[in-house]
């Protein structure tokens, strides 16, 4: 006899990312699973998913002086020049982007 | 290496006047921006974050939980101690951890069936059932499991005899919830390795009810 295979447990690598960079912060001492909790409950109309994570969390880090809401969206801006300037299929590194 | 000879003989002359650059999704932009401030910062390291993602994508996940509900059918004593004690229990089959630390079983009988939600978010118990479902962190799920537990159920095709009591356990941060399903009629020739195959990730939210011999695939 053999179990059904269980789902997939990130529908894509972003969410897998999102929840192993939480937890990575939460190890650290930036905040115990219930002020996480907490965090996420302040959305109580939404599904707790990754995406609401990923929100939470960057708003968490700039609440913390961690980082700014300019600097993660400069270093986004960064990192899509950094994409278009690299060839289909190989690794997007942030020293490939060719600047503004 | 041999057949296909052809091809390499044949001249590329693709148009490299196009670009033909890649394109990062907006939600990987964004998760890719954090993680590299948060790594230049020396909060995260990459290879732990590597590590943790395999841990959930292959260690942890419901066929833990499995093996301690099967135990528990098993061994009465074991059974007793992981209804006083859920955490310490568990880690005598080597199952805890990251969210496991205060862990509550709560038993399902011919009387009483139990749901368990977290009303607030997605706070589930991790080591025995792994990261939980997108249905368990909607809002549809966290508020009507509360308000009409046998509608939910009914949805998930779990049908229980009217005079059983339906009874609901809002998970938090610290104090997280799994179901002991009961042991299905008909298992008395199984053993603990095939009773864990009858147990599902939904029977311990009790959403759901075990698989009974004949629904499970041999192999």
């Amino acid at each position: 006899m053999s179990r059904p295979p269980e789902p997939p447990v990130f529908a894509a690598p972003w969410e897998a990312q999102t929840f192993a960079l939480v937890v990575s912060l939460h190890d650290a001492g930036l905040f115990t699973w219930s002020d996480w909790a907490q965090a996420l409950g302040r959305h109580g109309d939404r599904t707790a998913d990754y995406a609401l994570w990923l929100e939470t969390i960057e708003a968490l880090i700039a609440e913390r002086g961690l980082t700014s809401a300019a600097a993660l969206e400069a270093r986004r801006a960064a990192f899509a020049r950094a994409a278009a300037a690299t060839p289909h299929g190989e690794p997007i590194l942030l020293e490939n982007d060719p600047g503004v | 290496m041999a057949q296909d000879h052809d091809h390499h003989d044949h001249h590329h002359d693709h148009d490299h006047d196009h670009p033909h650059g890649s394109e990062l999704s907006p939600m990987d932009l964004r998760v890719r921006a954090l993680e590299s401030i948060l790594v230049e910062k020396g909060y995260v390291d990459p290879a732990a974050l590597d590590t943790l993602i395999e841990t959930y994508e292959t260690k942890v996940g419901p066929h833990n939980g499995a093996r301690v509900v099967a135990r528990a059918w098993v061994d009465p004593a074991f059974k007793a101690r992981l209804l006083a004690d859920g955490s310490a229990a568990m880690r005598e089959l080597d199952v805890g951890g990251r969210g496991g630390e205060h862990m509550v079983v709560v038993e399902n009988t011919p009387e009483e069936h139990n749901l368990v939600v977290c009303t607030l978010c997605s706070c589930y118990p991790w080591p025995v059932l792994g990261l939980p479902p997108v249905w368990y962190k909607s809002p549809p799920y966290r508020s009507r499991a509360v308000i009409d537990p046998r509608g939910v159920l009914a949805e998930f095709g779990t049908e229980l005899p009217a005079a059983t009591r339906i009874r609901v356990w809002d998970s938090t941060a610290e104090l997280r919830y799994m179901v002991l399903p009961m042991r299905p009629p008909g298992t008395d020739h199984l053993d603990e390795a095939a009773l864990a195959d009858l147990v599902t990730r939904d029977s311990m939210i009790g959403t759901g009810l075990p698989l009974s011999p004949d629904q499970v695939v041999h192999a």
